[in-house]
């Protein structure tokens, strides 16, 4: 399989949670759509060890990393929107701006 | 030896009475009383150990010289050295009678005063500084000691700083000698550059040229007319009788007043003629001006002070006549019975509660002690016989009239009406403060700067001592150079002393209540204020030096800061265009963030 296949993949998974970032209102969406731009990145270092042939495959290895990292990432951050939620009643990014210069 | 010694046991009485005095620290009345007679002890002993050691001194009578150390100062050293000739024996006898007497006297003058002990201090650390001047052998040495007595004239004077008039007139006192100061500083360098040398003897042996010389001493000249108080630096000194009592009689009256002439009479051979006749000018005007000021004023330590600025007058213009030795006997005559003066004024006032000429009256019956010995003062200052001033007023007036400069004219008419003004002032004070009805009603409670009101009918023995023992030098210390009388001199100014005396008398007779001073008629306001010479000198040089320093903190106000100011300002404003963007939307931010890597990126690879 050529290598352009994935990296084409990971772009188009990586520009959606861009997207996401930017313009979605709901805070856990927007948590997952940070979770699609580390996908697209694991993509891109796995088909990029397998390309290379790594003989260390640390590509791979950078992988788990990642992915622990991600797991971790997620659970503080629905933490951190469930209490969100419990004080104001809401979680869209838009309304939580008390840190704005008035 | 026994000079440095002479000069180190005030001095360790003064650093002894500041740092032990008060040694069990306490607040209590009781331990201020303790500390007081500590700080006595303090202040007397060393004092007296003095002047028996310059009575020594002066039965030895053998010229001496000593260096202790040569600092070197990579130009031309700085010799420390103290030198023993007839003239310093002569002055620190002067200053060591004095200043015991004014220690003693200050036990009971400034009895009970919380502050007594740094008060005692400072007049042993002023003793020493005098002998310091007295005996030193360098002018750098000497300059030191006319500094430290600078200082402690200041300190002294400020005593009652609670006052906020005596801490200004401490300060006038201070800035107008200071003035003299720089002028006799530098008049120093010019001598010591031209002789190479700072000993006083290797710049009296020195060939120096003429001009140097008359650039040198005029410079000198400045400080002795700060220090001594001659026309035109006069101003200070009668405002420094805000100072205590004793005070007034050691540095405003006998001693560091007297420092001036001392130094013109040590270095006389080194001032040339045309110097002289500077002084000599300023000499004439300032005794005859301050006798009439004298005349009118109404305080009568006032009145003292401007005797005190004329009868130093006639010292100078007796050196500026030539008559050398003369002004010397003059000054030992006048230290010893203007001390005195000035210590029976301070029993006065104490008995009064006010230095109010007006205030007083009457006072013979109730003070016969005080009575006796300002008597003795004044008929000194007079110059009666046979009180010591008759004797060496005779000795300067004698020497005026043979006197070869050219402005002898001047100085000996100007000296003679000053005799006659001199007997009119004296009678005029004389018959103010002791005859008459008495007006003497007790005060409240006096403001600091005037002393307490005293129960007594006639001052503690520890105050009518100092003045007995006084009176004895001022009485009879004339017959000590009585070989040297002249009948002609003497008559004439002993004729229009008394004429003026009597002009005095005959106008208080007719209404005693009434002040005799009317005597001037209109020239009378000019001389109580002293011919405007301090208004004068406020608008000459008060006002513009004020005008200026508001300008400069305008200025400061204005413009530096201003400066600082506005750009602090301008930072604030700008940032407040850019706050907008905070508004709080972490998605804006992470745009910007997006935004700003896009670019860096794009710029990466175009310009990569």
């Amino acid at each position: 399989m050529h290598v352009v296949y994935p990296a084409v993949v990971a772009a188009l998974l990586f520009s959606i949670g861009v997207y996401g970032v930017l313009a979605r209102r709901n805070t856990i969406l927007v948590l997952m759509s940070v979770e699609l731009m580390l996908n697209a990145v694991n993509l891109n270092l796995v088909a990029f060890d397998v390309w290379l042939r790594d003989a260390l495959h640390s590509g791979q290895v950078l992988t788990l990393f990642v992915i622990v990292i991600a797991a971790a990432e997620v659970g503080i951050g629905l933490a951190i929107v469930l209490a969100v939620f419990r004080t104001r009643k809401a979680i869209e990014l838009d309304r939580l701006r008390e840190l704005g210069e008035p | 030896m026994i000079a440095s010694l002479v000069v180190v046991l005030p001095f360790a009485g003064a650093v002894l009475g500041l740092l032990l005095s008060r040694y069990p620290h306490g607040r209590s009345p009781a331990d201020n009383l303790a500390a007081n007679k500590r700080a006595a002890w303090f202040g007397v002993v060393p004092t007296a150990l003095s002047t028996a050691l310059v009575g020594w001194l002066a039965w030895e009578n053998t010229p001496s010289a000593t260096t202790l150390t040569t600092i070197d100062t990579g130009g031309i050293a700085i010799t420390v050295g103290l030198e023993v000739a007839e003239l310093s024996v002569l002055t620190a006898m002067l200053v060591g009678v004095v200043a015991l007497a004014v220690q003693v006297y200050s036990v009971g003058y400034m009895r009970g005063e919380s502050r007594y002990p740094s008060f005692s201090a400072f007049i042993s650390l002023f003793t020493s500084a005098m002998l310091l001047v007295v005996f030193a052998a360098d002018l750098l040495v000497l300059y030191v000691g006319w500094e430290i007595m600078g200082l402690c004239s200041y300190l002294l004077v400020g005593h009652w700083w609670e006052e906020k008039a005596n801490s200004r007139a401490a300060i006038k006192a201070f800035l107008v000698t200071r003035l003299g100061d720089v002028g006799f500083l530098f008049g120093i360098f010019v001598l010591g550059f031209a002789a190479g040398s700072f000993r006083i003897a290797d710049i009296m042996a020195a060939d120096i040229p003429e001009p140097t010389l008359i650039l040198a001493t005029l410079l000198l000249l400045a400080g002795v007319a700060g220090k001594s108080a001659q026309v035109p630096l006069h101003t200070w000194l009668p405002d420094a009788m805000a100072g205590p009592t004793p005070i007034s009689a050691l540095i405003h009256a006998a001693t560091m007043v007297a420092a001036g002439i001392f130094v013109v009479a040590r270095l006389y051979v080194l001032f040339p003629q045309p110097t002289l006749d500077v002084l000599g000018v300023a000499a004439a005007i300032g005794m005859l001006g301050a006798a009439l000021a004298a005349f009118a004023q109404n305080d009568l330590k006032r009145v003292l002070a401007y005797s005190t600025i004329s009868q130093l007058a006639y010292m100078a213009a007796a050196l500026a006549g030539g008559a050398r030795d003369a002004a010397v006997f003059h000054l030992v005559t006048h230290g010893a019975f203007k001390a005195l003066l000035f210590l029976c004024a301070g029993a006065v006032i104490h008995h009064v509660g006010s230095n109010l000429l007006g205030h007083m009256g009457g006072l013979r019956r109730s003070m016969p002690v005080t009575f006796v010995t300002m008597t003795i003062g004044y008929a000194a200052l007079v110059g009666l016989p046979p009180a010591s001033g008759f004797f060496s007023k005779d000795a300067i007036l004698y020497g005026l009239e043979r006197s070869s400069s050219p402005i002898q004219l001047v100085l000996y008419g100007s000296a003679l009406l000053t005799v006659g003004v001199t007997g009119a002032y004296a009678t005029r004070a004389w018959l103010m403060t002791f005859f008459g009805t008495g007006k003497v009603q007790a005060l409240p409670e006096p403001a600091p700067g005037t002393a307490h009101v005293f129960d007594g009918r006639e001052a503690p023995l520890s105050m009518l001592w100092p003045m007995g023992v006084l009176a004895i030098p001022a009485l009879l210390l004339g017959f000590t150079d009585a070989g040297e009388f002249h009948l002609a001199p003497a008559v004439t100014a002993l004729a229009v002393a008394l004429l003026g005396a009597a002009f005095v008398y005959v106008t208080w007779r007719g209404a005693p209540e009434r002040d005799p001073a009317r005597l001037l008629g209109a020239f009378r306001d000019p001389c109580e204020q002293a011919f405007y010479v301090d208004r004068l000198y406020a608008a000459v040089f008060v006002r513009p030096v004020l005008a200026l320093a508001r300008g400069v903190v305008r200025t400061d106000d204005d413009v530096v800061d201003g400066a600082v100011r506005g750009a602090g300002r301008a930072t604030v404003g700008l940032s407040g265009l850019t706050r907008h963007l905070q508004n709080g939307n972490a998605q804006l931010y992470v745009t910007g963030v997006l935004a700003g890597v896009l670019l860096i990126a794009v710029g990466a690879v175009v310009l990569g």
